[in-house]
């Protein structure tokens, strides 16, 4: 029988978030599973990369059919090649139920995470086998800079892409062919493309995915790049911690030089390009790019001022054009179908989608491209599945430590590059963190910036020091020992470290404390002008518990939950907790059957 | 990589690999593949009809299904045209099939004395 015509095609996501829920041992199961039944010659496996819905991993879709299977174990092997495989039977416990209609839904595209969702850049993550270059091309994969570097000159790729108005995906949103012309006009006899892959904001995913799912579309899209700038050696700047898909990265490599798709006199042209993996060490200003460069470079990861820019003097001293990942994954879509299809998607002022990874207390918690312009409550809502638990949403942060927390009234908002800038947040790599009514406001800006301040390198004062005090204060508000003029001294700070840091670690820093203090200065008021955390977060502002005597049944199940046995009483009596002792945890309040504990 | 067209070449070839997993509205086998069907037989007839689908190169899938209530009649296979009913064969051998896939699949001419159902959907 010919081996390569198979009935059925079994895909597993074998993206980073279903290898953590266990994806390898149940592709191991369903082989063997497969062999046992002789099925091996009928039924093809293939690992993807992320299919985005990572809550319900790991997922699995059976084609032809197209059932979609969430949160496959080992042991449910059986069953599916059993009943479904053999006998197309699909099984039903194993299908999405739908939440609010209580469906089971059989097909992914039906789905509401899936309906609003519009694939660009994620087009074939989930979809294809990221390790087999054939599955690539067989979606139409290098046809771009085929057709590019057969039909077009760089100028003209340099204008399909001003006119796709494609902007970076990586955090300032800079239009990307304007990018590009001031690399090619900059004077130089050699020049360098680099992907911007050191993806660190807390939460976000997106460039991973693509990486791990998809990694010829990355390739394809930098050597475009370096054609349009006049290069021919390039890097992917990646962390060292993102390892499987720095492995996919380099299987991808090595098949797009056995095909002749890098290396010399591509397509029969005179056009040569050469790309390498450069692994970073996980430093997160390494993510800005003049620090990116002198880490490349084999110096220590520090920015440097700018201009010049690296167009003009980048990597070596030479033009260098650097993108991220995101925003190079758009541009074979953009040379192969052309700037006018491109821009039906999106705003006028931003075209195309935007992956964003979502976050914190959401149910659906996973990775969703949309186009630009819906708005925050439909990616929570519709796509994300509302909040936790059935919480009240306080807010979502968007743009991870450079960026700002929106409250409740402004999820209506559309989303697009500049609506966020107006309301004090960015587009930053598009990691949304949402929160709910338990969360701290000032506890999160907290969070944040403590972040950035353990990441700021230390070359400029203002990054050094400024974040360090501006985190103090913020410490020792949520500690009940804030002062009055906390708020004013803090605001002073965020304006002055804005303004004189050197890159943008620092230039952004202050942005989660200025957002919240926008948006949330009561919370911030209370504590520190009535040393009480409204969230009921911060545990050092939070009274001892106490037991309503009459209300107490003396079942003794609040003594067993409290971990530092500060509640004591005999069976059938009221009990009573240590003023002293109680840690304010919440423990007891949870397990109490009758709700006699209060703060 | 010489030039556009080799690419092209590659992608023709290459997207048959990838034809089940963009099946909607293409035409299919289907297979009964229920107890009934494999008792009877089926697990020959599915892997008759999947070798000379690709024998033949058709872009058609081939696919199982669970017991349609033809239990008298497996092992039975469905032929499934876009916008035409979907004709139920039964009794069906392997010999069989490749005439059902020839006549019917390929010249669009129903094989009247094998058909056992018209499903009208």
């Amino acid at each position: 029988m010919d081996q390569s015509i198979y009935r059925s095609h079994i895909l597993i996501c074998g993206g980073t978030g279903c290898v953590s829920s266990g994806c390898k041992e149940v592709r191991s199961s369903l082989e063997e599973e497969l062999a046992e039944r002789d099925l091996v010659n009928e039924i093809k496996v293939i690992e993807t990369g992320c299919h985005g819905f990572c809550e319900k991993g790991p997922l699995m879709i059976v084609y032809p059919e197209g059932v979609f299977y969430c949160k496959v174990q080992p042991e449910d092997m059986e069953e599916v090649v059993e009943e479904h495989i053999l006998k197309g039977k699909v099984v039903e416990r194993l299908l999405y139920t739908d939440p609010t209609t209580g469906e089971n839904i059989p097909s992914y595209q039906e789905i509401d995470f899936y309906k609003k969702q519009q694939r660009t850049a994620l087009i074939n993550c989930g979809y294809i086998d990221p390790e087999e270059i054939k599955e690539y091309i067989a979606t139409g994969g290098y046809e771009a800079i085929g057709k590019a570097l057969t039909e077009m000159t760089p100028q003209e790729v340099i204008d399909e892409v001003k006119e796709s108005g494609l902007r970076g995906r990586g955090g300032g949103g800079f239009p990307t062919g304007l990018k590009w012309q001031f690399a090619s006009d900059a004077e130089g006899d050699k020049k360098y493309v680099i992907c911007n892959a050191d993806e660190g904001d807390p939460g976000a995913f997106m460039d991973r995915s693509i990486l791990e799912g998809d990694p010829h579309v990355l390739i394809e899209g930098m050597i475009l790049a370096a054609y349009a700038v006049g290069a021919d050696e390039g890097y992917v700047y990646v962390r060292a911690e993102y390892p499987l898909a720095i492995k996919r990265l380099r299987v991808a490599l090595e098949q797009a030089e056995e095909n002749g798709l890098l290396g010399e006199n591509l397509f029969g042209t005179d056009f040569s390009f050469k790309l390498r993996i450069k692994e970073g060490a996980g430093a997160f200003v390494c993510g800005e790019e003049t620090a990116l460069m002198a880490s490349i470079e084999g110096e220590r990861g520090m920015p440097r001022p700018r201009p010049p820019f690296p167009a003009e003097k980048g990597l070596w001293g030479k033009p260098t054009n650097i993108n991220n990942v995101e925003t190079y994954a758009n541009v074979p879509a953009i040379i192969k179908e052309g700037a006018e299809a491109y821009k039906q998607v999106g705003t006028e002022g931003s075209t195309g989608t935007k992956v964003f990874a979502l976050t914190g207390k959401i149910n659906n918690t996973g990775l969703a491209e949309v186009p630009m312009g819906i708005t925050m409550r439909e990616i929570i809502y519709d796509i994300g599945g509302g909040i936790n638990e059935g919480k009240e949403f306080k807010a979502v942060q968007i743009g991870g430590p450079s960026g700002g927390c929106l409250p409740e009234d402004k999820l209506d908002l559309t989303i697009d590059y500049d609506s966020l800038l107006e309301v004090g947040a960015m587009m930053g790599s598009g990691g949304l963190v949402v929160m709910d009514e338990d969360t701290c406001m000032v506890d999160v800006a907290r969070f944040f910036l403590d972040f950035t301040q353990s990441e700021s390198c230390g070359k400029c004062t203002p990054c050094r020091i400024g974040t360090k005090q501006m985190l103090d204060i913020l410490e020792r508000i949520t500690v009940g020992e804030g002062q009055e003029g906390d708020i004013e001294l803090l605001e002073r700070l965020a304006e002055n470290i804005k303004s004189t840091s050197l890159c943008g670690l620092g230039q952004t820093a202050p942005n989660p404390v200025l957002s919240t203090l926008r948006y949330f200065r009561d919370e911030y008021e209370a504590h520190i002008y009535e040393q009480t955390c409204p969230a009921g977060a911060c545990e050092e502002l939070l009274g001892a518990y106490v037991i309503d005597g009459e209300a107490c049944v003396g079942c003794t199940v609040c003594t067993e939950a409290c971990p530092v046995d500060a509640i004591a009483g005999e069976a059938k009596e009221e009990h009573l907790i240590d003023e002293d002792a109680c840690i304010a945890c919440g423990a007891c309040v949870d397990k109490c059957p009758v709700d006699a504990i209060t703060q | 990589m010489k030039s556009l067209e080799e690419l092209k070449e590659l992608r023709e070839r290459f997207q048959k690999d990838l034809r089940v997993r963009k099946a909607s509205d293409k035409p299919k086998v289907i297979v009964g593949m229920d107890s009934c069907g494999i008792d009877a037989g089926a697990r020959e007839i599915l892997k008759k009809a999947l070798t000379e689908i690709s024998q033949r190169d058709l872009d058609v899938v081939v696919t199982q299904t669970a017991c349609i209530g033809e239990c008298d009649n497996e092992p039975t296979v469905t032929v499934d045209l876009p916008n035409e009913p979907k004709i139920v064969y039964g009794d069906v051998t392997v010999d069989k099939v490749e005439k059902i896939i020839v006549d019917h699949v390929v010249e669009g001419n129903i094989v009247k004395d094998l058909v056992v159902a018209e499903l009208n959907e």
